[in-house]
């Protein structure tokens, strides 16, 4: 349930940052001036970023029974006029014929392509980036409240292997390809913004073709890595009493003492099901991406939220408008993850005494393992007395 | 460490193959705009 609710929460989310004028309603207008057609108020409601009832246009589309007869002015035009034509166009109920054959061919105007590229211009790059940045910053001060986290009386000068080499590969595969994912994403949602006027549009065009062609090809490596790290870690990320002890003593982040741990502890396993929940849904919109037009997912997904929450978003959505929403929900998925991956850095990092060995070189202090993964260490220990016993 | 760099070499040697692979199948990107059946990737 609270898995709908949080689905709900974010559904609703995207929803308003598409409209953001949602809650507020033009108010009635009175089209008898002008036959019903578009009036001042209309257009000035729009400015005002008011919701303005398109109804009175987009179902404006003629009606053939009021055709003239085909000897008579606009007889050819079968009922409806060329301004309702174009209404049909507009709303994407014209019957397009083209030559070209494809899947968006006869979309001939979507509306959605300013919204889009407004939001995708602006409040993704405000919010998003500015979550970067408060990432940075909170860390930074962590890092000068709480200061490294020291292993409690020194290292026991002995090792233990807390991840086998191909544990550390796929790790490393996934994180590498997730690190260039992320600056090229940057790159190509921010660039325009921040690195033309510094680099000038020649040099930025080399750099932006160059990004592209890294986040196309190195997004294989990453799924590759998010499977691989899946397949071999789920049985030690399966949540249990224990995660709960943990949190509740805050990961011994605050405070002294180290709540007990298996192999991995509450705060790696959410790190666990964030990246291979967050991996999977940026993949899968990253696809629909790799592939314009050929996987859209956007409107059976806002389907199925529909049919088990009683919302209504849009389920008829022109090719366009899958793109798009793929293209939002595939930044929005990434931020949230490079937000999330900068404190699993910090703290695999400068973060904590002794934590990077366990990636570096698969090789952890004794103490560390402990203090920080104790009840992993008595099984270790215990399998190693068995083998040495039989 | 050596790990660690053999995993970025992976990531790598996977984007560079990942054209030739997805050529097979006629998505290209090298193609784009010599084939109306390949896929444009952009």
């Amino acid at each position: 349930m609270n898995l709908k609710v949080f689905g709900a929460v974010i559904l609703t989310l995207t929803a308003l940052m598409f409209n953001p004028a949602l809650a507020q309603e033009a108010p009635e207008v009175d089209r008898t001036a002008t036959g019903g057609a578009q009036t001042l108020e209309d257009i000035m409601a729009r400015q005002k970023q008011l919701e303005v009832d398109e109804s009175f246009r987009s179902e404006n589309l003629g009606n053939p029974e009021n055709a003239a007869a085909i000897d008579e002015p606009l007889g050819t035009l079968g009922g409806s006029s060329q301004s309702d034509q174009w209404r049909g166009i507009r709303y994407n109920e014209a019957d397009i014929q083209t030559v070209t054959r494809g899947p968006a061919v006869d979309v001939l105007i979507q509306d959605g392509g300013m919204p889009w590229y407004k939001l995708r211009e602006g409040p993704m790059i405000t919010y998003g980036g500015g979550a970067l940045i408060a990432i940075i910053v909170l860390l930074a001060v962590f890092y000068f409240v709480r200061g490294k986290i020291m292993i409690d009386g020194g290292p026991a000068g002995t090792t233990i292997e807390r991840f086998k080499p191909v544990e550390r590969f796929g790790h490393w595969l996934l994180a590498g390809s997730f690190v260039a994912l992320g600056i090229t994403g940057l790159i190509t949602l921010m660039g325009r913004s921040f690195l033309i006027p510094v680099l000038g549009p020649d040099a930025f065009s080399a750099l932006a073709i160059g990004s592209k062609w890294v986040h196309n090809n190195v997004a294989w490596a990453f799924m590759l890595g998010l499977v691989l790290t899946f397949v071999m870690w789920i049985a030690h990320n399966i949540p249990n009493k224990l995660d709960w002890q943990w949190i509740k003593q805050g990961g011994g982040f605050i405070g002294k003492g180290h709540p007990s741990a298996k192999k991995f502890n509450a705060g790696q396993k959410i790190v666990f099901w964030m990246v291979m929940i967050l991996g999977f849904s940026v993949s899968l919109s990253g696809l629909s991406l790799l592939f314009p037009f050929q996987m859209p997912m956007f409107s059976d997904t806002f389907g199925f939220f529909n049919s088990i929450l009683g919302t209504d978003f849009p389920t008829v959505l022109a090719p366009h408008e899958e793109m798009q929403y793929a293209n939002i929900w595939h930044s929005i998925v990434a931020f949230v993850m490079m937000v999330a991956i900068m404190a699993h850095i910090y703290i695999g990092s400068v973060g904590m005494e002794g934590a990077f060995d366990a990636m570096g070189n698969g090789q952890v202090d004794l103490e560390w393992a402990r203090q920080h993964h104790d009840l992993w260490v008595e099984e270790v220990e215990a399998k190693q007395g068995k083998r040495g016993s039989s | 460490m050596k790990v660690m760099i053999t995993g970025f070499v992976a990531a790598l040697v996977i984007a560079f193959c990942a054209p030739l692979v997805l050529n097979q199948f006629g998505w290209s990107t090298a193609e784009q705009y010599s084939s109306d059946d390949s896929v444009r990737l952009d």
